[in-house]
């Protein structure tokens, strides 16, 4: 049995490990081979761009060998997939190897396209990559006030980021001494705060005790860079000083030339995480098209379960589990404090009111991420 | 009855939620494309509408069967 995995983020590299402590004795015996192919030899801790824009880590923090990350039973390539060949159970890759498989786990993630946008790219400081949030850790150092804008395109991954950012960069400003200079707008594509309820209804409160306002039903139709202002496609126009963005976010290229899926997401089954129409190929975290939150930790749980069902057939037992919909999210509140959302497809997050005890808890969690990549707790 | 248009499954959406998950794909529909939302979440069938009318687009109807409403809208714009 040759098990296939492309892509080498989260979902790829637990799951890859899990399977490697779960198929141990198949792999040594050679009755299974388990390969990770990547388009890099570095995994990035992605969460840890954000504190990067706000110069709170420097980038070298948040990079390790993914080499080292992998089980030693893992075969890892450094060769992009470059097409998908499903029919005949193949990829084919950068190199010009070819790659047969017999179950095969799609795990490229997304990406940001601020070019969706009209004028958004170059006017808008973002942190999805190293360079950007290093861009806009210099633009937020030398920024000394003025307007602050916060706009957003749909969709995009981490959905707990803009608030997030929001907090913490008005602490940023609180703790320069300049925040009565600065004008903070958030601006969200639905109508509130945050799309879950609950937590919306708390974000409403916090802005109201820092000052920062906020416009709702606010869709990026374009942004203006030479008049300084942003357009909506709901009609609004508003003026920044600095822009700061999520920006849109689609799957990985290769997946749309392929023509596995519209934008990069591919249609999955919502419990057993297949591609539909393809009971051999399974897709996790970012590149499936369910309608959950873009994280880590979705990928994370899907992991588990793939672990789980892809071990049960190669023993050649019918038993898989069902994915729930599971996703946990930390939500940094500044102030030291944060709260979370647990929630699922049946049960709505509620999230806890912020403490400091849940802030250590998600620091904690920097420190732990290279371990619960090895699929420990 | 099977929905007219393409279909947004956004059943045990809380987050990004229905709406979102429209958005997404309405800014690539073509004009007079129909799209049906599935929704289990009561507050999306208010919400959506609401939407559509901010930005000239055309709901056509909205409907619920066992705790899943459905929400037709066409891109007219």
């Amino acid at each position: 049995m040759r098990i296939l995995i492309v892509g080498a983020g989260i979902g790829g590299t637990i799951l890859a490990n899990l399977l490697a402590r779960r198929l141990r004795e198949d792999l040594r015996r050679g009755g299974v081979t388990l390969t990770v192919l990547s388009a890099s030899p570095s995994h990035l801790y992605q969460p840890g761009l954000l504190y990067v824009a706000l110069g709170e880590m420097s980038p070298a923090e948040l990079y390790r060998d993914e080499r080292e990350l992998l089980d030693p039973l893992v075969r890892f390539e450094v060769d992009p997939v470059t097409d998908f060949m499903l029919d005949a159970k193949k990829v084919a890759t950068r190199s010009g190897a070819v790659h047969d498989y017999d179950l095969l786990v799609i795990a490229t993630g997304s990406r940001t396209v601020p070019e969706e946008v009209p004028g958004l790219a170059g006017n808008a400081h973002s942190f999805y990559t190293e360079d950007a949030a290093l861009r806009m850790c210099r633009a937020v150092q030398a920024f000394d006030g003025g307007k602050v804008v916060i706009v957003m395109g749909v969709p995009h991954k981490c959905p707990m980021a803009p608030l997030e950012m929001t907090f913490l960069l008005h602490e940023q400003f609180v703790r320069r001494g300049i925040e009565r200079r600065v004008d903070m707008l958030y601006t969200y594509p639905v109508g509130r705060l945050h799309s879950i309820e609950n937590v919306a209804r708390w974000a409403a409160v916090e802005f109201d005790r820092r000052g920062i306002r906020s416009e709702t039903f606010f869709n990026l139709a374009e942004v203006d860079g030479a008049n300084r202002l942003v357009r909506s496609e709901e009609g609004s126009v508003v003026e920044y000083d600095l822009l700061i963005a999520i920006p849109p976010h689609h799957g990985a290229p290769e997946i749309e030339r392929a023509g596995l899926g519209a934008r990069g997401w591919i249609p999955t089954h919502r419990r057993h995480l297949t591609m539909q129409g393809q009971d051999d190929v399974y897709v996790i975290g970012d590149t499936t098209n369910l309608p959950i939150s873009k994280a880590g930790s979705t990928a994370r749980f899907q992991a588990e379960l793939l672990c789980h069902n892809i071990a049960a057939r190669v023993r050649g037992c019918s038993m898989t589990r069902s994915y729930d919909g599971k996703v946990f999210c930390f939500i940094e509140t500044g102030r030291g404090r944060a709260s979370y959302a647990s929630f699922n497809y049946d049960e709505p997050p509620e999230p806890p009111s912020p403490s400091r005890s849940i802030q250590m808890l998600k620091t904690l969690y920097h420190r732990m991420y290279w371990a619960s990549l090895k699929g420990l707790p | 009855m099977a929905p007219d248009g393409t279909v947004i499954d956004a059943r045990g959406s809380f987050c990004p939620g229905p709406l979102m998950e429209l958005i997404a794909v309405l800014k690539y529909a073509r004009v007079g494309d129909a799209l049906v939302v599935l929704s289990t979440d009561a507050g999306s069938a208010r919400e959506i509408p609401e939407w559509l009318r901010k930005v000239g687009q055309q709901h056509v109807r909205t409907s619920e069967h066992d705790g899943v409403w459905c929400i037709a809208l066409r891109k007219v714009k």
